[in-house]
């Protein structure tokens, strides 16, 4: 006897058997489950669920009200995040950039390293690391643990219950709504989340337009533009209410991307059925606040300031050089920029730009501090992107004062940048796990290339267009 | 086993040596606990943890690791298997968190690694992880385990929850019914965790005797074809412990089944088993 004898029997005793003898074998369990619970459950006091989530539960998924409080609840966590980093970003600008770096270098000259070695890691390693915490780490650590206290006390599903109507319409699976979420903190995870989707088809939608969750390594990058940039714009008793407003809208023109996107896909390349599913709205549970404090900062913003470090050093290092090794008569940099100008020009961004996120392709999170250094060595050489928009004027010194002062940039620099942040392609790591997940080359370059293209379109049409009409 | 309470000393509280008899005492077993976080190799046991989504499996896996295994308040946190270990009682346990899952009969992907893991893995103990507010949907998933596998503690979570909405579960009733240990558990405040660590150890040192329940009423015709099916399939591969289970699988045609049967990973499994009861 063999294994296919075995395989044999069980084809021939299939063939005896009802279609839908499964079904049986289901219930069966069913009525089972039931009966065991019957005779070891008993409920006192109000049957059910506690009035108050009922209660809750009507408000966060009510039909119109569901997504006003969603809105506010937002807003709230991003006005929280800008108002409260503002003081502490100024004091680890000034003793890790301003201070600390001359010190460093001091230090370094002091002990007779030769002039390439202070270069390398003092003006190259140490100030893009000093960049990255100095830029990224106060709003990190006061985004992430609210962040985490929503979830903790079961919002999001109530998030995803919300959208689900939205994602059915544009022909895609409602659990999307839920890797969207896992995108807002890493897009990696939210690429592995997609897994709770069965349908392939539906799968790959979720898989290409993860990307348009803001991750953690674009936040910071918006939250700085709305505060330099837009919020400047407003008196400043509102200042921190409109960059928060800034960082929503953003975030919303995200989600409204990944429906518009979901929705073409599956009219074009991915037709089919919308699956059908049921999704569990979990209890409410009182966040333990300290307990979720903790472990968000240790494991949230403590890993993503470790990735973003970790990059930051190598990649500060790689723009020393680029500033330092001259070609003919100028820096490698210099002649990036100057080749890279044009195109950032009609993106209605710069060269500056442009290089950045090419350096910055392991990860977002260093976008800002290789723009400021790039910006910072090699001056006003970047005049396209400034002559057309309006100049702005922000006292304060730090990154602002940088951009706007010694990189010419404008109110349209900063909402293209927003715009092309929002859209770009994927980071490396995301991309890695698209291909570990899909196996295949043709969807990682699809979901690379897509959102590439989808960035340079958007951002060139609004330079476009904003050049028109001022 | 005469186990004595422990009586306050006025003289040093403190510095007592624990006495013979402590070591039965799961209370005392679970202080010498140690979390080995991911330092797993060369275990003696290994524990997997199933159950439905969001019930705190990963909270339950993070009280026995010592691991910070992220932790959402939403289904579909963990969707693919997480290891930590834990050693006590002189033996090394390596535990393994596998994605929430309804039922052992669908097909999505993170599903898959549960049911792969539960058959294929062998765990020596499966800590079926339930809700004790959703008693009824959650036994659907421990009934469908007890039938891979009888070397199963149920840990009856959430019951802070339960309590809070009026709900009181007969655990002796339902330890009695399933054939298997239940521990009634909260475990985001530890309740429950030194129980739950003393019924692992029983089980995995053989203490424990489980009749787990495993009659299913079938239609006629469907028992017949199981009971020649599961015949032939313990003829073929002896000391296969779960024969109807799989004879089940076949006869729905499940394409994972198959090809166990057909790679000789089924075969494996059945000498893993007969092993087990050798040894």
């Amino acid at each position: 006897m063999s294994s296919d004898t075995v395989l044999g029997t069980a084809e021939r005793l299939r063939a005896t058997l009802p279609k839908d003898f499964g079904d049986g074998v289901v219930s069966s369990i069913y009525q089972d489950a039931d009966r065991i619970t019957r005779h070891s459950v008993s409920t006192h006091g109000e049957q059910g669920r506690p009035a108050l989530d009922q209660v809750l539960d009507r408000a966060l998924t009510h039909r119109v009200w569901g997504f006003v409080v969603m809105g506010a609840l937002f807003f709230g966590v991003f006005w929280f995040t800008i108002t409260g980093a503002a003081v502490p970003s100024d004091l680890l600008y000034d003793l890790l950039v301003a201070n600390g770096h001359a010190w460093v270098r001091d230090g370094f000259t002091a002990v007779g390293a030769p002039w390439w070695v202070t270069g390398l890691v003092v003006d190259g390693m140490y100030l893009g690391t000093a960049w990255v915490i100095a830029v990224m780490l106060p709003p990190m650590a006061i985004f992430f643990p609210l962040f985490t206290l929503l979830e903790d006390f079961g919002y999001l599903p109530r998030v995803a219950f919300n959208l689900d109507r939205l994602y059915a319409r544009a022909g895609a699976h409602g659990k999307q709504a839920l890797t969207m979420m896992m995108g807002f903190g890493c897009n990696a995870a939210g690429v592995t989340a997609t897994r709770i989707i069965d349908s392939p088809r539906e799968r790959l939608i979720a898989i290409i337009t993860n990307n348009f969750s803001i991750c953690n390594g674009r936040w910071p990058t918006l939250i700085l533009m709305s505060t330099v940039f837009v919020g400047a714009l407003a008196p400043p008793g509102v200042a921190g209410l409109v960059a928060a407003g800034t960082v929503v809208t953003v975030a919303v023109l995200g989600i409204v991307t990944t429906l518009v996107v979901s929705w073409f896909l599956s009219r074009t390349v991915l037709r089919g059925e919308t699956s059908v599913y049921s999704l569990e709205l979990p209890p409410y549970r009182p966040p333990q606040v300290m307990r979720t404090i903790y472990t968000s900062l240790i494991d949230r913003t403590l890993k993503v300031l470790v990735r973003a470090v970790v990059m930051a050093a190598p990649a500060g290092a790689v723009i020393w050089l680029l500033s330092n090794v001259t070609v003919g008569d100028s820096s490698l940099a210099a002649h990036a920029v100057s080749a890279l100008d044009a195109s950032g020009w009609l993106l209605g961004l710069n060269g500056i730009v442009l290089l950045a996120y090419v350096v910055a392709i392991p990860a977002n999170e260093i976008i800002i501090p290789t723009i400021l250094m790039l910006t910072l060595t090699l001056g006003p050489v970047v005049a396209p992107g400034a002559s057309a928009g309006v100049m702005l004027d922000v006292p304060d010194a730090t990154a602002g004062a940088v951009l706007i002062g010694a990189g010419g940039w404008t109110l349209l620099t900063a909402v293209n940048l927003m715009l092309f942040s929002m859209l770009h392609n994927p980071c490396s790591t995301t991309m890695l796990t698209i291909w570990r997940e899909t196996r295949s080359v043709k969807w990682t370059a699809t979901a690379t290339f897509l959102p590439l293209g989808l960035a340079c379109l958007v951002t060139a049409s609004t330079a476009a267009v904003w050049r028109a009409f001022s | 086993m005469t186990v004595d309470l422990p009586i306050p000393s006025a003289v040093s509280p403190l510095a007592e040596t624990p006495a013979a008899s402590c070591g039965s005492c799961t209370l005392h077993n679970a202080a010498n606990l140690k979390r080995l976080g991911l330092h797993v190799d060369g275990c003696d046991a290994v524990v997997a943890l199933a159950g439905n989504p969001n019930t705190g499996k990963s909270t339950v896996f993070n009280a026995l690791t010592g691991l910070r295994q992220h932790v959402g308040n939403w289904p579909g946190t963990t969707v693919s298997r997480a290891e930590g270990g834990f050693s006590l009682g002189g033996s090394a346990y390596k535990v393994v968190d596998l994605p929430g899952t309804y039922s052992l009969l669908s097909n999505s992907r993170d599903e898959d690694v549960a049911r792969d893991f539960l058959l294929f893995g062998d765990p020596d103990v499966t800590v079926v992880v339930v809700d004790a507010t959703r008693l009824e949907r959650n036994l659907n998933l421990v009934l469908q385990v007890l039938q891979v596998t009888g070397r199963v503690v149920v840990a009856l979570n959430l019951m802070d929850e339960a309590r809070r909405h009026g709900i009181e579960v007969d655990v002796r009733h339902l330890s009695r019914e399933l054939g298997v240990p239940v521990v009634p558990m909260a475990a985001r405040r530890g309740e429950g965790v030194p129980e739950l660590l003393g019924r692992i150890a029983d089980m995995t040192s053989g203490e424990t005797r489980v009749r787990p329940r495993r009659q299913q009423a079938l239609a006629p015709v469907v028992a017949r074809a199981v009971d020649e099916l599961a015949g032939q399939l313990s003829a073929e591969f002896p000391g296969l412990a779960n024969a109807r289970w799989v004879a089940l699988r076949l006869l729905e045609g499940d394409a994972g089944t198959e090809r166990a049967v057909r790679d000789g990973s089924l075969g494996d499994l059945a000498r893993q088993q007969t092993a087990r009861i050798a040894s």
